[in-house]
């Protein structure tokens, strides 16, 4: 069975982008618009992978991976930010929240496929 | 993988928009030195999306340009930097001129390069104001490490290292970052020949041992042509979670002093990790240069998305509730459907009340159906109410007057193409409230008003109609000069006793000002004539109500939607016409006490205290054969349109129904009192009156000697 992403973004672009291409590269994709749906998605099914904007509206994608990390399920989980290159604090952050890694935007769909097979292999 | 980007440009550029009324409201909304960290936050927020989704979808320009806003609004949000009006209104010209460059990239065009250098020198002055000691202080922290890892590329390029000694000891923790050493190690092997050592001396006893924890260390031997960089990019991620060293493995006879310079911090076994960090090229400086060399990808993005962009302005956004509920009503069409089906398949008289019974069903349906599509087109009114905040603040400081906004109805719902046509005229009202109706503060103190004046934006549904009022507690309208315009203009007589009502219907006449100066903020050209035009091209009526010392109000009636009307069929002759329901108010049989005629001026009845003038509409449209020759033999339909009334005399009444409304301009050409045309039930077409336009024309014309409008094939 295909792996399945979660791809959390509160841009509508930014999250079709990433869930076309996780697709076309054959993944299995869900998609939220914040972190409280993602946070929703991810109790009532498992996910093999998120990948989570940071500034989004209810619940921004740091709070949502320290939410992640404390259920059981989802403790090695590989958990990845979408950040911008000027956010090194944000991103010291979300490492201490439990983030695997992240992806810097502006990114392309070859650089988000490396950086996803990296973690799912 | 290779796909085309543009395919989300539309998106991309819809949400951006939204993103840009989100910062321009949240701007105006703001009150300096006391803002709301939430609506910051908000801010914010559509200016990071529009910066990534532009950087991602190759519009460079506008990411670099965001960006810096970005760090602007990064201040205010974390509390470093108070928010002043005047950063407020630097971030508000940022966003009419991030706006210009997003629609200048959908269109595929390019921004005016000036106006955005000048924009961003704006912002950059803002940025580096006293202030903004954060910013200056990224400046510092962002150039130091750069400058540190030059002496470590020089050193490096004196001798090639065969290799890398890598030492890798994990944190006890890293597995639960959701990182595998396995993986690193694993992914260390794809860039050359590895051989590892593991050692396992930290590993517990069986009791003690956590099996989540990680225990494992590694020294590794990397063979290869590598650059070190290759392999810190390997360790990025878990850079904080582990120890780790690089130590290049020089060609044998190199490994004496000269290279030992380099490497010998790294020596130390204790914090083998510390060193190899600093060393380390910032992730920043890595990822530009990625940037940089992905350059050309994005310049194709560029090509494409000019194809693209025409389409983007031609989409809508539907609410999914409102398509469910569509997908809901087909279905229901397509049971009503198959159960006629089966009907008919073996009629017979005895189930003609089946089939009746099917038939009002699927009229049912049919006409729900009906509403919900057109609902698909409705849209709050908020779409075009948006601008008006902003307008009215830069106005009010450019007027130098007070005004305070107050809006309702936003919420109202109209058509698409309504509100796209509504925007322009709304706009020049508004304007022309703030500069012609609102009084300087100190006329208002003068005239024991409040200082700072009112506007009223409402929107309302009445009727099949929405309606919006334009409601100012300024001056009001001018009478007596308007009057002498008029005159003056040869529009009226002296002596013509007008209401207040035809006085101040005179400003819509073209070209009619009665501003001594045609100030910068209205009378640009356009003229009222040009707004009522437009109203009335969208099949809706203006109206002015003004009372002198306390303001005035202009009241717009629109349909709700272009596409479908309901109407009146009425009969003259052999020709059908369509007369909009909205418009009619009675229709009443005549008898001979209640007409007369005025002299020079037509016929006209009494209708309860009014006279009213009666419009004979075979006359107006050239029909010779009528059967109505005489007034009291026919029907009048008394009619309202733009304030007044008339009656149209006409032959016969036929029924009501909804009708499709076909545009006549686009199939033939503009005629002057039809809005259009329908094809009946029958199938033959019938002409929609205009009554506004076909008022003008019978009073201009006196309804004589018109060009024959029936339409007669």
């Amino acid at each position: 069975m295909a792996a399945s992403i979660l791809a959390v973004d509160d841009s509508a672009s930014m999250r079709q982008m990433v869930a076309f291409t996780l697709k076309g590269a054959g993944y299995d994709v869900v998609e939220a618009a914040d972190g409280v749906e993602a946070l929703n998605i991810a109790k009532s099914r498992s996910v093999n992978l998120v990948i989570t904007d940071v500034n989004m509206p209810n619940m921004d994608g740091i709070s949502l991976i320290k939410e992640l990390r404390t259920l059981p399920s989802y403790k090695f989980t590989p958990l990845l930010m979408l950040t911008t290159e000027s956010g090194a604090d944000k991103k010291q952050q979300g490492k201490a929240a439990g983030a695997t890694g992240w992806i810097v935007k502006p990114f392309n769909p070859d650089q988000l496929l490396n950086t996803v097979k990296k973690v799912l292999s | 993988m290779s796909f085309d980007m543009a395919q989300f440009h539309q998106v991309f550029f819809e949400e951006s928009f939204e993103g840009l009324d989100v910062m321009e409201s949240g701007l105006l909304g703001m009150d300096p030195g006391a803002a709301d960290s939430e609506e910051i936050n908000a801010i914010f927020r559509a200016a990071h999306s529009i910066k990534g989704g532009s950087g991602t979808f190759g519009f460079s320009d506008v990411s670099n340009f965001t960006h810096v806003m970005e760090t602007l609004l990064d201040e205010m949000r974390d509390g470093r930097r108070e928010v002043t009006a005047d950063a407020v209104n630097v971030l508000l010209q940022s966003v009419d001129v991030l706006r210009e460059m997003l629609i200048a990239a959908r269109d595929g065009g390019s921004a005016d390069e000036e106006r955005v250098k000048e924009q961003s020198a704006e912002l950059e002055r803002v940025l580096a104001d006293k202030d903004g000691s954060g910013a200056v202080a990224a400046d510092v922290a962002a150039s130091e490490p750069v400058e540190a890892a030059q002496p470590e590329a020089e050193a490096e390029a004196e001798v090639e290292p065969i290799g890398w000694k890598i030492v890798f000891r994990p944190h006890q923790h890293l597995m639960r970052t959701g990182n595998d050493p396995l993986r690193i190690i694993r992914e260390l092997g794809e860039l050359g020949e590895l051989t590892s050592t593991c050692d396992v001396s930290d590993l517990p006893s069986l009791e003690e041992l956590e099996p989540e924890d990680s225990y494992l260390s590694w020294d590794l031997r990397l063979i290869g042509a590598i650059e070190k960089t290759q392999i810190d990019e390997i360790f990025e991620w878990v850079e904080d979670d582990c120890d780790f060293a690089v130590i290049p493995i020089l060609p044998e006879g190199f490994d004496a002093t000269q290279a030992a310079a380099a490497p010998a911090q790294q020596a130390q076994p204790d914090q083998p990790a510390a060193p190899a960090v600093q060393a380390a090229p910032p992730p920043v400086e890595r990822r530009q240069a990625e940037r940089r060399a992905s350059g050309s990808d994005r310049r194709q993005g560029n090509d494409r998305r000019q194809a693209s962009g025409s389409a983007a302005s031609s989409s809508i956004r539907v609410d999914i509730h409102k398509i469910d509920a569509l997908i809901n009503m087909v279905g229901e069409l397509v049971i009503t459907q198959s159960m006629l089906g089966m009907l008919g398949n073996d009629f017979d008289m005895s189930r003609v009340e089946r089939l009746r019974e099917g038939l009002t069903q699927l009229e049912r349906h049919t006409r729900e159906l009906q509403e919900s599509v057109m609902g698909i087109r409705m849209v709050p009114i908020s779409f075009s109410f948006s601008r008006f905040p902003r307008l009215v603040h830069d106005l009010s400081t450019k007027l130098g007057k007070k005004i305070e906004l107050k809006m309702s109805g936003e919420n109202t719902e109209v058509d698409k193409t309504v509100i796209e046509k509504i925007g322009d005229p709304l706009v020049h009202l508004v304007r022309n409230s703030l500069d012609h109706g609102i009084e300087t503060p100190e006329e208002r103190v003068a005239a024991g008003k409040p200082e700072t004046g009112t506007v009223y934006l409402g929107a309302s549904h009445r009727g099949g109609n929405i309606v919006i009022e334009i409601r100012d507690d300024g001056r009001g309208l001018p009478r007596d000069k308007i009057l002498n315009k008029a005159i003056e203009r040869g529009l009226v007589k002296a002596e013509d006793n007008l209401s207040d009502k035809d006085v101040y219907d005179l400003i819509f006449q073209p070209g009619f000002s009665t501003a001594e100066q045609v100030s910068d903020v209205s009378g640009r050209g356009v003229g009222m004539d040009v707004v009522r035009r437009n109203i009335n091209e969208l099949g809706g009526a203006i109206e002015i109500e003004s009372t002198p010392g306390e303001g005035s109000a202009i009241i717009v009636r629109l349909p709700l939607t272009l596409a479908i009307l309901d109407g009146q069929t009425i009969r003259i002759g052999k020709e059908i016409y369509i007369v909009p329901l909205v418009s009619i108010i009675e229709s009443i049989q005549i008898d001979e006490s209640m007409l007369s005629t005025v002299a020079g001026k037509g016929e006209t009845f009494k209708l309860r205290d009014e006279y009213l003038p009666i419009v004979r509409m075979h006359e107006a449209f050239g029909i010779q054969e009528h059967d109505a020759h005489k007034l009291t033999d026919g029907i009048l339909v008394v009619v309202e349109g733009e304030g007044r009334k008339c009656g149209l005399f006409v032959d016969d009444l036929l029924g009501q129904q909804q009708v499709v409304i076909k545009s006549l301009e686009a199939n033939y050409r503009k005629v002057d009192g039809i809005s259009g045309a329908t094809i009946l039930g029958d199938g033959s077409v019938a002409l929609i009156i205009d009554i506004p336009g076909l008022m003008r024309l019978a009073k201009n014309g006196g309804g004589r000697g018109r060009p024959h409008l029936a339409l007669t094939a």
